[in-house]
């Protein structure tokens, strides 16, 4: 089968597209050799060489191209010369809308965006402290919400963050506010006078959305990671931040949240706190009420709240005796029906500080060794390989349907997280694994209670008044705070309904 | 030395999860998103020497 | 107490860009190339034996050697490369530099070009055009026709033109040509007539009218006749910011087909290398991988000034070379921004918003980011005599820059055993 050519006139391409094209060309099936070549003398040298001149092709001016193909049969060559020649044009005619350029480091991030003060840090743990001195080298604040960051780590981080007066928000912290922004997992909160330090993410939510329904609002919210107050760490972040509070104008009252420090730590923060020359209030979650100077020590997370607004209208506050909400839905569970609740409680929480308070209100109604489970689903033997619970319910919505199959299970206790970088309905999910369990106690011939919290704000993506009806529409009783369905739960467990 | 916290506008260089920086644009926020890799490679020695021989911007020229 | 790192670069940068480069002359290499005696043959890359030669580099030696007059056959000039009779060294060593085999012998003409504010004189070999040509390992006829009336003719001529021109300003038409869609290196479609258009005048002012036409129709088929100019007009800028202790600045990036070389200013004239890679790229027709040679060439010294595929975003069509799009130019420039600390002040790119090119790669960026220079380059033949036999993409192996962050880590005493 003789060479076939085409001469494509006044058609000039680099050589190298044309070599690129003859490639992909060479590749169907039947062709033997493809040459492109614009028709330069040299070039009709070059092709004389390798046996593929033709007189058609020889005829080819400089600014002409040369297609010529070796192929088994005309209708391959044909098929090959317009598959080339087809190439040539899409190759002419390419357009693509630019894709958004990332830049890779720090510095170059900061070419595009010079006047950045503040990191975010959501990288493995291990990798955070490299990135972390970079940026405060550059003068950049630390929002770090990566966890298993090694102690050291930390400690070397902060002690360098303190030395250049920059925040170190974490590790591990799930939620900050600076200047009306949410960093992490935030929940949308007015902007306000009452500033917060927190070692601790829903804790801090908590706080934050109790504040924002009684009409207080946010100054900033100085995340401090969960292990600022050990012994090691020494309360470096927390006293630091305590300090830019008490100096921060917009700040009028100050609280701070954690659970108990280490004893070696107590004496430098209660220090501190009596400088400050706002109205503050400490929540060391447990630690027993009382009050120091300016500073009221309160039990649970939902009195810090009530506490820093009665402070800020002058009023005194003192803790709540009646736990009537706590009191009102116990009677309503534990009044109907002739079907038996079983003894456990479970406690199925996405939020570490949940978790945590309502262990401590249990275990101070009911004694230590009061047998029920209350488990944090963020804590790593749940999260290895998978997202965070308040992102992902698969693992909460697995316990719930064992929890509806137990007969020794009779009340389920829910923390439902609203806000930015939550689920965008969770209510949906944990509504319907709860109305499934329900359902399947039921028909075994038992009662299964669920209690729910819901911490957000009116102006949360998810949409507060929708998320509540449809935990109402699956029987699950909603409690304004945690503290409430954690004493609820502790007059049910008290109750005499139990499985013979 | 006291802590300053930022005054006038946040301006965030995330470097993690990408969902964190939508949230921050969603609040107006400018946010630059990074291209994070484990450094080196994840060649441990190094990553190390290269945190060694870092730059600090302290050290500006005149 | 040592200079910080960071201010050691600083100074590097504005070294590179206090530099200029003027090629003022055109002598035979043993009168102006320091080091240049007989029987001396310096290559590309970083120093490699004759035994470890590659393929097209002992052709351009064979040709050279025929040239010289050393050897009258092929044979013979392989004999008496492997008797030792001849001294081998880098180029980079003696203010020299060359393209792919880069072979310079001492009765060749080469240009002269001056960085005048450091004082520092660099030399090339004219540059003979493309396909079977001597710097790619073709020595027949045909291409020791072309080296003899290139250095006895052409040089002459153009010799004389340039004094009259009082010599010319490389980087000023590097700059326009930026401008104009050229990168210097694999793209110099506007550079080339740029240059042209300096030395006419002063061409016809000189010589004898036909000598001029056939001086000029050579400089504009060779298609990159400026590069071997330019390339020495980068050296000789680099090689000013050499020797800055405490600088992570990459000096020079050079390969000689066996392997692929780096020299840092902090670490002075320490070569760290790695086995030089495979080019990926597009064949001439009856070629293919297995006929590659690996990488090879001085000309990556564009690259390690900014130019080259460093400023391929502002060439959109030499990226065509490695099949894509514009969008592929931009990328690999956005790319090169990620491993340097600074920008050009003069080399800019319209199509970047007039933003310089990245300029100063930084060996602790690179390791960091694991993003290396890439590099647009011609392909030869793994065998002496063929020539090229296509063109690609490739980039500077990691290694080389692990070697570097190592010896740098120790002038500044820092250990992490």
């Amino acid at each position: 089968m003789p060479l076939k050519t085409e001469v494509i006139t006044s058609f000039y391409q680099d050589s190298v597209i044309l070599m690129r094209v003859a490639a992909q060309a060479r590749g169907q099936p039947g062709v033997r050799e493809v040459a492109m070549f614009m028709g330069t003398p040299a070039n009709h040298a070059l092709l004389e060489t390798a046996g593929l001149a033709t007189p058609q092709g020889r005829q080819a001016c400089p600014n002409d191209l040369i297609i010529t193909v070796d192929a088994d049969d005309d209708a391959v060559a044909t098929g090959a010369i317009a598959a080339a020649r087809s190439a040539l044009l899409e190759t002419r005619n390419a357009r693509r809308t630019g894709s958004a350029f990332l830049p890779r480091t720090i510095d170059s991030a900061l070419r595009t965006m010079p006047a950045a003060n503040l990191v975010s840090l959501s990288i493995p743990g291990a990798y955070v402290r490299v990135e972390a001195m970079s940026a405060l080298r550059r003068g950049l604040h630390l929002f770090i919400f990566s966890d298993n960051v090694p102690l050291a780590d930390e400690i070397a981080i902060k002690r360098e963050a303190l030395q250049r007066g920059l925040l170190c928000m974490g590790p591990d912290q799930g939620t900050a506010y600076l200047g009306g922004v949410g960093l992490g997992f935030a929940n949308v909160v007015a902007r306000g006078r009452v500033g917060c330090v927190a070692a601790s993410g829903t804790g801090l939510q908590a706080v934050v959305c109790r504040l924002d329904a009684l009409g207080e609002g946010i100054s900033h919210a100085i995340g401090v990671g969960g292990r600022d107050l050990s012994a090691a760490v020494g309360g470096l972040m927390s006293l630091a931040a305590l300090e830019a509070l008490a100096a921060d104008a917009l700040t009028e009252a100050i609280v701070l949240i954690s659970k108990p420090p280490h004893a070696s730590v107590l004496g430098p923060l209660e220090a501190r706190l009596a400088e400050i020359d706002k109205p503050n209030v400490v929540c060391c979650i447990g630690a027993p009420p009382r009050r120091t100077g300016r500073t009221v020590w309160v039990e649970t997370l939902d009195e810090a709240a009530d506490a820093v607004v009665a402070l800020l209208a002058a009023r005194p506050w003192t803790p709540a005796a009646g736990h009537e909400p706590a009191q009102a839905a116990a009677r309503r569970l534990a009044g109907g029906g002739e079907r038996p609740y079983g003894r456990q409680i479970v406690g199925l929480y996405t939020g570490g500080t949940l978790a945590y308070e309502t262990r401590h209100l249990l275990a101070a109604a009911l004694g230590d060794d009061h047998g029920h489970r209350i488990l944090d689903l963020g804590d790593d033997e749940y999260t290895v390989g998978r997202p965070h619970p308040m992102i992902d319910p698969g693992v909460r919505n697995r316990l719930i349907a064992e929890a509806g199959s137990d007969p020794s299970v009779g009340v389920l206790l829910l923390d439902l997280v609203l806000g930015k970088g939550a689920h965008d309905n969770p209510a949906e999910p944990l509504a319907a694994a709860v109305h499934e369990a329900r359902r399947a106690a039921a028909q075994d011939g038992r009662q299964l209670a669920a209690l729910a919290c819901i911490l957000g704000t009116a102006s949360d993506p998810q949409g507060l008044e929708t998320q509540a009806a449809q935990l109402r529409a699956a029987g699950i009783e909603i409690l304004p705070t945690n503290a409430d369905m954690a004493r609820c739960a502790a007059l049910l467990a008290g109750s005499d309904r139990r499985v013979s | 030395m006291n802590i300053e916290l930022p005054s006038g506008d946040l301006q965030v260089v995330n470097i993690g999860l990408e969902s964190f920086a939508e949230d921050l644009r969603s609040q107006g926020v400018a946010v630059v998103q990074l291209d994070w890799r484990p450094p080196a490679g994840g060649n441990a020695r190094i990553a190390a020497l290269l945190a060694a021989l870092e730059d600090d911007d302290d050290d500006d020229e005149l | 107490m040592s200079t910080s790192i960071k201010r050691a670069n600083q100074e590097a940068i504005r070294r590179i860009e206090e530099g200029n480069a003027m090629w003022v002359d055109l002598r035979l290499a043993r009168e102006v190339v320091p080091g240049m005696d007989e029987h001396t043959v310096f290559h590309a890359g970083p120093p490699v034996a004759w035994r470890n030669m590659c393929g097209p580099m002992r052709g351009a030696i064979i040709g050279a050697s025929m040239f010289e007059g050393w050897a009258r056959t092929p044979d013979e000039a392989i004999a008496i490369a492997e008797s030792g009779k001849l001294k081998f060294d880098s180029s980079h060593h003696h203010r020299a530099i060359g393209p792919m085999s880069g072979i310079i012998t001492p009765s060749m003409q080469v240009n002269v070009v001056r960085n005048e504010r450091f004082g520092i004189d660099t030399c090339s070999t004219l540059y003979m055009g493309t396909g079977k040509v001597l710097r790619h390992g073709a020595y027949d006829e045909t291409v020791m026709a072309k080296l003899r009336w290139m250095n006895h003719e052409l040089a002459p001529l153009l010799r004389l033109a340039l004094h009259d021109a009082g010599g010319i300003d490389l980087m000023a038409i590097a700059a326009q040509a930026l401008q104009m869609g050229d990168e210097l290196h694999n793209r110099n479609k506007a550079s080339n007539p740029l240059l042209i258009t300096k030395l006419a005048p002063h061409l016809v002012k000189v010589g004898e009218r036909d000598k001029v036409i056939e001086a000029l129709r050579f400089i504009d088929n060779a298609g990159h006749f400026i590069l071997n100019m330019v390339m020495a007009g980068c050296k000789g800028i680099l090689d000013a910011a050499s020797g800055i202790p405490g600088s992570t600045i990459v000096t020079t990036i050079a390969r000689n087909g066996y392997q692929t070389g780096i020299r840092v200013s902090g670490t002075g004239d320490q070569w760290f290398t790695a086995p030089a890679p495979v080019i990926k790229g597009v064949f001439f027709p009856g070629f293919g991988p297995e006929d590659a040679n690996p990488d090879m060439g001085d000309s990556a010294i564009t690259e390690t000034m900014g130019l080259g595929s460093l400023a391929m975003a502002g060439a959109p069509a030499v990226v065509q070379y490695v099949g894509g799009t514009p969008e592929f130019a931009v990328e690999t420039t956005m790319n090169m921004y990620e491993i340097t600390v600074a920008e050009h002040k003069t080399l800019k790119m319209p199509t970047l918003n007039f933003r310089g090119t990245p300029l100063g790669i930084d060996i602790r960026k690179v390791l960091e980011t694991g993003v290396t220079p890439v590099i647009n380059t011609g392909i030869s033949c793994k065998r002496a005599g063929v020539g090229q036999i296509g063109a690609g993409l490739t980039a500077v192996p990691i290694e080389c820059f692990e070697k570097a962050i190592e010896a740098f880590a120790a002038t500044r005493g820092v250990s992490v055993d």
